[in-house]
């Protein structure tokens, strides 16, 4: 399984992840390297067997619908790069 | 002082031996002499820690001291925590602060433990030698052109290194066990739901895990009990009661069915690490145990597995790390997709982009039946070989690693590589069973560990047969010649 340096682009673009002119072709062997892995799994007999998505199966357990206290927007604000009046300030997306 | 073990330790606090703020102080002297070479520490909080231990010994002088009071400890870097900075071990986390703490952190602090500081991890726990770190590597305290090991790499060294009475640490596909076995200590990996996830920033969220790494079985039975139970914060956190863990740790081991996997010691496996692993098995023979051999037939697929599975889920997970709530963000951002790509590319590391790019193309439109599901399917053929074999023995023993501790450098260039380190330590976060690393022996003047993994939430159970093993044996006490 070989992947191009042009795939690597576009899945890197999915990823918004920004990349080095040299870094494509860089992942592009070594992503196909992990592929080649991976992909025994196909020759595995999984005919009718249910995904396991979590261990255990375990069921989720719901708190008490009540208000709790949580870090104030003020709080949890002070770690952003860019604030102002409560917002996150972001380059203009919206001509 | 940096010679006894936590429970140790507890004892002579409680005793009025010794009082917090004096082993505080000794741990942040030698924190100051020794850790230059080490790069264990990524934050040390002196004058917090010595403010909390001097409340701790008032407590202690009260006698309203419980088992962990004034007990120095370490958090790895993954913990959120509300009066010190937590980086992930990544420079898209440089300088950020929590407004919160973990609830691990939390837990511990209730218990009374004095976090010296942040331990060294690799960059988002994505690594097996803790190479990883923007801020630099970890050695290994027994040699130090070695790895500790990783992702918990910093937390391995801390206890090898004596730089503090224990730590935590957070384990994936082995990232407690397989530092724990190359620095020579005691680390287990909880059943996935006994420990509460928030505030421990996500790798991957079905397989991660938090658990302590300290000297000796009977220490991580004490952290465990202050860490576990349930968590109204975290929604898969089990509801399951938490039961003393110190109770069993002296139970006989008579009658105890250990398996051992055939697939465990094939090739791949180092004689000498084969070797000490078997001896390490008569032992507990000797003490009252039978040993069965059985197979984990699908034992081969864990890697593959796994390593479609992890990277899933941390594609995913790391896409909150946009350069707009919180972390770095680069340089005059020209629009919005700049400022994505460019944040994203300056804040992660190199094995980070990469498993954001094998996620990201496993979970893509036309790949996810093949990749995802597929891995999905194995994931559960995996955990049925575990059922299976639990039907007929107690446990299941054999080598944490392949290996001994390697070179720094000598696999970073070749991923593959680096993955197949954790061969025997993904499958109990696949299939979500307590694993624990204990010390066996050395080859080549470093530590080799000996893993048990039990049915789920029996973490009870794995340290008793720790605890046993750990007074047939000494391994658990060897101390590096530059560390004493």
């Amino acid at each position: 399984m070989a992947l191009t340096s042009k795939e690597i682009e576009s899945i890197a673009y999915l990823a918004r992840l920004g990349m080095e002119p040299d870094e494509p072709e860089q992942f592009a062997a070594d992503v196909s390297n992990v592929l080649d892995m991976v992909t025994q799994l196909q020759a595995i007999d999984t005919d009718g067997v249910e995904p396991m998505a979590h261990p255990g199966n375990a069921t989720l357990t719901l708190r008490a619908d009540k208000v709790l206290e949580h870090p104030t927007r003020e709080k949890l604000q002070a770690a952003a790069p860019d604030v102002a009046d409560g917002y996150f300030l972001v380059p203009r997306v919206i001509e | 002082m940096h010679d006894k073990t936590l429970a140790q330790q507890a004892k002579s606090l409680a005793a009025g031996e010794l009082t917090s703020v004096e082993l505080v102080n000794h741990y942040l002297h030698r924190i100051e002499q020794l850790d230059s070479s080490l790069g264990t520490y990524l934050h040390v909080d002196a004058d917090g820690a010595r403010a909390a231990a001097a409340e701790a010994d008032q407590r202690l002088q009260a006698g309203k001291g419980t088992a962990l009071t004034g007990i120095p400890i370490a958090h790895k870097d993954v913990f959120c925590t509300a009066d010190m900075p937590t980086t992930c071990g990544s420079r898209i986390l440089q300088g950020y602060q929590s407004p919160f703490d973990a609830t691990v952190v939390q837990k511990l602090r209730n218990a009374g433990c004095i976090t010296m500081g942040k331990a060294n991890m690799d960059e988002f726990a994505m690594g097996s030698s803790n190479e990883n770190s923007y801020f630099g590597p970890v050695a290994n305290p027994w040699k130090t052109d070695c790895v500790p090991g990783g992702s918990s790499g910093g937390s391995a060294a801390i206890v090898a290194g004596r730089l503090a009475a224990a730590a935590t640490g957070t384990d994936t596909g082995g990232s407690i066990r397989q530092p724990a076995a190359f620095c020579g200590v005691t680390g287990i990996k909880p059943t996935y739901g006994r420990v509460s996830r928030y505030g421990m920033i996500a790798f991957a969220s079905s397989l991660d895990q938090a658990g302590p790494i300290a000297q000796t079985a009977e220490d991580c039975a004490l952290l465990l009990q202050a860490m576990s139970g349930h968590d109204p914060s975290d929604s898969t956190c089990s509801e399951k009661p938490v039961p003393d863990y110190t109770a069993e740790l002296e139970n006989d081991l008579k009658g105890l069915r250990i398996g051992v996997p055939q697939e465990y010691f094939t090739q791949g496996l180092d004689s000498d690490v084969g070797d000490a692993v078997q001896t390490a098995l008569k032992e507990l023979e000797r003490a009252g145990a039978t040993l069965k051999s059985i197979s984990l037939p699908n034992q081969q697929h864990c890697i593959p597995a796994y390593y479609v599975i992890a990277p899933a889920e941390a594609s995913s997970n790391l896409s909150r790390f946009d350069g707009v709530r919180f972390g770095h963000r680069c340089d005059d951002p020209k629009d919005i997709n700049d400022l994505y790509t460019r944040t994203r590319a300056e804040g992660f590391g190199k094995e980070v982009k990469r498993r954001i790019l094998i996620g990201t193309y496993a979970l893509s439109a036309g790949y996810y039946d093949a990749y995802y599901r597929k891995a999905q399917q194995v994931r559960q053929l995996i955990s049925d070989d575990f059922a299976k074999a639990f039907e007929t023995v107690d446990v299941i023993a054999g080598p944490t690693t392949p290996s001994v501790a390697f070179a720094r450098g000598a696999r970073i260039t070749d991923p593959v590589s680096m993955y197949l380190i954790d061969l025997y330590t993904v499958s109990a976060n696949l299939s979500g069973l307590p694993g624990l690393s204990a010390p066996c022996g050395f080859a080549d003047k470093l530590p080799i560990g000996l893993q048990l993994i039990g049915p789920a939430f029996q973490e009870s159970r794995l340290l008793n047969v720790a605890h046993s093993f750990q007074h047939m044996t000494d391994w658990h006490t060897r101390v590096p010649v530059a560390m004493q």
